[in-house]
């Protein structure tokens, strides 16, 4: 439909609903925004005068030492990088496989594509020893090097997801830049710019639906060779405990667990800020729930490859840390990782509908495993990045002294807090200066009677759910 | 005839295609060198003919320390770094602990340069690995990398005497030390390329490490024995530390028992 045009649905009840609902957020900004926009604000500054201090001090100002010598930086690179995943999932596995549902969350997806790779390839910068040289990676760059790879295709992911995002934002860019007319000036150029003389022309939804099918497949490999890559710079050293051969795989799947746990915490958090009941319904939560136990349990299948290979054996070079691993002062946390955070979590999700008692907590249940399978996306990175260089080949020579024991300090706790709140931010941000839910494709999938075989109409009234 | 062209020209074809086959594998191997921008190093001297090999005979260490002291005091090594350090190794409790000096590896497969994303990790033309300081940018994936734990970073800046500071910086000696990047052992280049021993070597009181020119096949030690290094390696029974990774270091060790047989001196 031309947008210029008067549009002969928007004069249908439900359709002018949807716009307004989904718009709110964007057009009305209230005072409340400026609650967690302050609170994020603020552990970013924090994290932000800690990095002053390392670039005033050095990287003396944290944990790392010679023997372990990366640490939470090099843990939150890989953790975002993984969580950045969700948007080549949403968008293009399940554009690929024609999930008709996804389209209500497919923006939501993207968006912290965007946001995590922006946090995740600012890490290794703030990991740098010499910051001011970063410009040698190009003037000197060399591609034999797993960092290079990782450069490539960490920047050719965010552009591509950035297209992504983009391409069809630009509806409903069209969209603000109509609907607009009380907002500041600087808002209102915003979307003007950005909508790039977007008419809503037959000819012009036919070249975005083209151009979204083939970011749809271009995607899919780079992101799988983003994370494959990543993994590679453990992978391509000889240190036991790195030195594998599926390392690729692994991570891959780790990374798509993550963030398709972390897109359904935000479907949670947006349904119930921005009142998104009709559109994020009960149904989405329980076809996120599938995706996100398969996920899981794919991930914890190559957990039992990698270590059920190498425990069985227990050839000398990986005993140390897998007895570090399995009962040392590691224990707790590498079995919180495999018992709370992925054989929980696939239990949570299994269970609702067997269960009479939990079959109306759809929504709780996909949201706690979700949040486990976060937090343990975050402590298996440090599980996989640290205890291995806490075990060198040669021994480490005086355990009495600091040097091999890691605790990251206050410094690298605040940067690591500020990167998440920082990341937080943005996607916030993002939802509040573009619509988290596509109205465009929302409009087109209401408008169809039975949009792509298996629109998601609620069954019940949203009321009748018990949400969260 | 007619059929006797047939097999030339299917072989000429072949070839062809070998020539272009081959032809296109140098140009992307020189493309690869081209998009590997490394560049020179202009903290860098220049190697000299030899190839540098080091063997240190476990059984005549007694860990005084001595190499330590001596390479700390020769590189103005930053404290907490052991360019060469000594290490107390007791595999199992049944066998005798023994002292094992571990310097650089100097390896001619060299996993810290492999991944070095900007070329300042580096491999001369005389065997030795070494880093450009003005160039590292302290990503560290170096110290992952090296399986002998032989490189350390400067996590802040090192002190400074006023001497070391107003020298010109050199890749060979790593001075003056600087802070965010990698430093290692260098098989003292400054003293060898003057016909001298590395400060380790000269410092030990038992002679225990040996050093030379693969080229010459001899070493001497602080001693002034010298052995041809095949012999020396052949009746010594010599090995290199975790030889299964591949690393193919350029130090070799003694085993560390008394040896039965003493091979001639050269």
């Amino acid at each position: 439909m031309n947008r210029s045009d008067p549009r002969p649905h928007l004069a249908s009840h439900t359709d002018s609903t949807a716009e307004t609902q989904l718009l709110r957020p964007v057009l009305h900004w209230n005072p409340g925004m400026l609650v967690p926009i302050l609170i994020l604000g603020s552990i970013v500054l924090v994290g932000a005068y800690a990095y002053f201090l390392q670039l005033r001090d050095g990287l003396s100002v944290t944990g790392m030492r010679d023997t372990v010598s990366w640490g939470l930086y090099i843990t939150n690179f890989v953790f975002f990088i993984g969580i950045s995943h969700v948007g080549a999932l949403l968008s293009s596995i399940l554009r690929l496989t024609g999930a008709g549902w996804r389209h209500p969350i497919t923006r939501m997806a993207e968006a912290i594509t965007f946001s995590a790779l922006l946090f995740g390839a600012l890490m290794p910068l703030v990991d740098l020893g010499r910051p001011e040289r970063a410009l040698n990676l190009l003037l000197h760059g060399r591609i034999q090097s797993p960092i290079l790879w990782d450069i490539v295709s960490i920047t050719t992911y965010l552009a591509g997801s950035t297209l992504f995002l983009y391409l069809p934002l630009i509806p409903d860019l069209a969209l603000l830049r109509d609907r607009s007319q009380q907002l500041p000036g600087w808002r209102r150029w915003i979307y003007r710019v950005l909508s790039i003389g977007w008419s809503g022309s037959a000819s012009q939804h036919a070249r975005l639906e083209r151009a979204m099918g083939v970011m749809a497949v271009l995607i899919l490999p780079i992101a799988i060779m983003v994370h494959t890559v990543v993994s590679w710079i453990f992978a391509m050293t000889l240190r036991p405990g790195w030195n594998s051969t599926i390392f690729g795989p692994y991570f891959v799947a780790g990374a798509l667990a993550s963030g398709a746990a972390a897109v359904v915490i935000a479907m949670a958090v947006f349904r119930r800020i921005y009142h998104l009941e009709r559109w994020i319904t009960v149904e989405h939560f329980r076809k996120m729930a599938a995706l996100v136990l398969v996920l899981d349990l794919v991930y914890l299948y190559f957990n039992l490859s990698e270590y059920a290979t190498t425990a069985y054996k227990m050839e000398l070079s990986e005993k140390a840390l897998l007895l570090e691993l399995f009962r040392g002062p590691l224990a707790p946390l590498f079995w919180f990782t495999q018992v709370f955070g992925l054989i929980v979590p696939a239990l949570l999700l299994v269970l609702p509908p067997l269960l009479p008692a939990l079959r109306r907590r759809w929504i709780l249940c996909s949201v706690m495993a979700s949040a486990l399978i976060v937090i343990q996306a975050w402590l298996k990175r440090f599980i996989i990045v640290v205890p291995v260089l806490e075990h060198p080949n040669l021994p480490v020579h005086d355990p009495a002294s600091v040097v091999g024991i890691y605790q990251p300090t206050w410094v690298e706790w605040s940067i690591t807090a500020g990167a998440i709140a920082g990341f937080v931010l943005v996607y916030y941000l993002f939802s509040r200066f573009f619509p988290i839910v596509s109205v465009w494709e929302t409009e087109k999938a209401e408008r169809a009677e039975v949009p792509e075989g298996q629109a998601l109409r609620p069954r019940l009234s949203p009321a009748g759910e018990v949400a969260s | 005839m007619g059929n006797a062209e047939r097999p030339l020209s299917r072989r000429g074809f072949l070839l062809t295609a070998g020539a272009g086959a081959g032809a296109g594998a140098a140009a992307s191997g020189a493309s690869l060198r081209k998009l590997a921008m490394e560049g020179p190093h202009p903290g860098d001297p220049g190697a000299g003919p030899q190839r540098w090999v080091m063997v240190i005979d476990l059984a005549r260490c007694d860990g005084c320390g001595e190499c330590t002291r001596a390479c700390s005091a020769m590189h103005l090594v930053p404290t907490g770094q052991e360019w060469i350090k000594v290490y107390s190794m007791a595999h199992d409790p049944l066998t005798r602990p023994y002292f094992f000096p571990r310097p650089c590896m100097q390896c001619d497969n060299p996993p810290c340069v492999h991944v070095c994303p900007v070329g300042a990790s580096y491999k001369r033309e005389d065997g030795v690995v070494l880093i450009d300081q003005d160039r590292c940018i302290g990503c560290r994936f170096c110290l992952a990398a090296c399986p002998y734990s032989a490189r350390y970073f400067n996590w802040s800046e090192p002190a400074h005497s006023d001497w070391e500071l107003g020298q010109a910086y050199s890749v060979e000696t790593n001075i003056p030390h600087r802070r965010g990047v990698a430093e290692k052992c260098v098989f003292c280049p400054a003293l060898t390329s003057q016909g001298q021993l590395p400060a380790c070597a000269s410092a030990c009181p038992q002679g225990a490490i040996f050093f030379g020119d693969e080229h010459e096949d001899a070493v001497t030690n602080a001693f002034g024995e010298t052995f041809r290094l095949g012999e020396l390696l052949t009746a010594g029974a010599a090995h290199r530390h975790l030889e299964e990774l591949g690393t193919e270091p350029r130090v070799w060790y003694l085993p560390p028992r008394t040896l039965s047989v003493r091979p001639e001196e050269g």
